[in-house]
């Protein structure tokens, strides 16, 4: 569950007041909205990334606002994926479990498993900085879904996909985020997205969200 | 099928013209380079005829062995140095917004900008001071330090000398690089390792550090590079005592102040050699591919 109570966020002359978002377990809600009308300001302030002037961000019941984003335990994927570059997909992929000094075999089988699951199995030995969008883009949703957080915040993972890419992608988005009940907020441009991923859409404008459907 | 003759070439003689200037402007700078070098080892073989290799006839002497020991030793411990504050500042420069930043950005210019004799004086001067002066008997529970009394005479004319007059530049030239080769590193990569259950230190040290490797062995080169070649704070805040403060740039000096031509310029190829084989070995070290050229 994702929950903004009254949140202010500024930078420069740009401000976002009073935003409020409520968003129930299990929710695929996709957010949209006109470039630089800060929808990524507020998925940065929802992880920890991004200091709020203002208001309470509260996860799974928890207020989260003074919380670092360690602590938050949200799985965060932004744009251009974000790899690490001097790491293999393998290593990349088990970074949260590395930080949390989760066993080898542990971390090895979990790593294997969520691999599977992305149909890049056979790219965990291979380094990062070759592989095509698609397969960047399914390595940063392993390496953020592998330590079962409850929320996945999406910042236009989709957008600088092929249709046929696209579509394989967010098919395993859908199956990934329903079994493991992650709450969703993705935001997205693409129509597609909002139809077949979605529960509910929101856009922000002019500084506050509305519910469009 | 019909048949489409082949259209005219469109390449203006204004494009010829602007690239055959752009090449003999690099071809010109590439034979300065080459030259000066190449005249040196010239002088060196024309010179030496019957008088055996001026480059071993210097080795032989053991004030010129000492300075190359003292330079190798004190232009890498230098570079270390200048790295142990060029990384932490260089990042703080590079992520950080806050009041004050740009006149920050141009104080850390000021050893970069100044005269090196200046830098020499400033430093004897600065030494003169409290607490630089201050006897350690004042705050430390021992009155001598490696039988010296204060910082003063522990630093001046003494081997610290010479590391603290090369790190004063080199660290500034060090800083610049790292501030750059953090600019390049996407910032998102540290935040998804925050998001991942990182703290700072840790995302720092297990994303940043590694993809700036390349960036640390240039600031390192840089460093150890500018360190060999500095002269006048040396000289200055050193001093040029044979076989105690002397390094291969104040052999240079002495060697030819006593007119001893033939030494100063084997003493200056040792040099280039020296810059050079580290050049090299940063570059194919630095280099993802390990390729040189």
């Amino acid at each position: 569950m994702i929950e903004l109570v009254d949140v202010c966020i500024s930078q420069g002359a740009f401000k976002l007041d009073n935003i409020c978002l409520n968003i129930a377990d299990g929710e695929y809600v996709v957010l949209m909205g006109k470039t630089g009308c800060g929808k990524s300001t507020i998925i940065e302030s929802i992880c920890g990334l991004r200091k709020i002037d203002k208001g309470r961000i509260i996860l799974n019941n928890v207020d989260v606002t003074l919380l670092a984003p360690a602590k938050r335990n949200i799985g965060y994927v932004p744009q251009d994926g974000a790899l690490f570059a001097t790491m293999t997909v393998s290593e990349n992929i088990g970074f949260a479990l590395d930080i949390r000094n989760v066993a080898i075999d542990v971390k090895k089988q979990a790593v294997f498993k969520i691999a599977e699951e992305m149909s890049i199995s056979h790219l965990l030995d291979r380094g990062v900085t070759k592989l095509s969008g698609g397969e960047r883009q399914r390595v940063a949703l392993a390496r953020a879904l592998i330590f079962n957080p409850n929320i996945l915040l999406l910042d236009e993972p989709l957008s600088a996909l092929d249709s046929e890419t696209y579509l394989e992608i967010s098919k395993i988005l859908k199956q990934v985020t329903q079994i493991n009940q992650v709450t969703v907020l993705h935001i997205s441009h693409n129509f597609n997205d909002q139809i077949h991923l979605s529960n509910r859409i929101l856009k922000l404008e002019a500084g506050a969200l509305t519910n469009i459907a | 099928m019909s048949y489409y003759p082949p259209r005219q070439s469109t390449i203006f003689l204004s494009d010829k013209v602007f690239v055959w200037g752009l090449s003999i402007i690099l071809a010109s700078y590439l034979f300065f380079i080459i030259a000066l070098i190449g005249y040196d080892i010239f002088y060196m073989i024309d010179g030496s005829a019957g008088n055996g290799n001026p480059i071993l006839n210097a080795l032989s002497q053991p004030e010129i062995r000492y300075s190359i020991i003292l330079s190798l030793l004190s232009c890498s411990l230098t570079a270390f140095l200048s790295l142990g504050v060029a990384i932490p500042i260089g990042y703080i420069l590079a992520r950080y917004s806050f009041k004050g930043k740009n006149l920050l950005d141009a104080i850390l210019d000021i050893p970069i900008v100044l005269p090196p004799l200046v830098i020499g004086i400033s430093l004897l001067i600065m030494f003169q001071f409290p607490p630089f002066s201050t006897p350690f008997a004042h705050y430390l529970p021992v009155d001598k330090l490696f039988g010296m009394e204060s910082f003063n005479e522990l630093v001046v004319y003494q081997i610290p000398a010479v590391i603290l007059a090369q790190f004063f530049v080199a660290a500034a030239f060090a800083i610049r690089t790292m501030k750059a080769t953090f600019e390049h590193i996407n910032p998102r990569c540290e935040q998804v390792a925050l998001s991942l259950g990182c703290n700072r230190l840790q995302a720092f040290s297990r994303v940043v550090l590694p993809e700036s490797a390349s960036g640390i062995v240039t600031a390192w080169t840089l460093a150890w590079a500018r360190s060999l070649g500095e002269f006048g704070p040396l000289l200055v805040f050193a001093g040029a005592t044979r076989g105690k403060t002397e390094v291969l740039s104040t052999t240079v000096f002495l060697e030819l102040s006593v007119g001893n031509l033939e030494t100063a310029v084997a003493v200056s190829l040792i040099m280039i050699i020296s810059a050079i084989s580290v050049l090299i070995v940063a570059r194919l070290w630095g280099n993802d591919s390990g390729a040189l050229l």
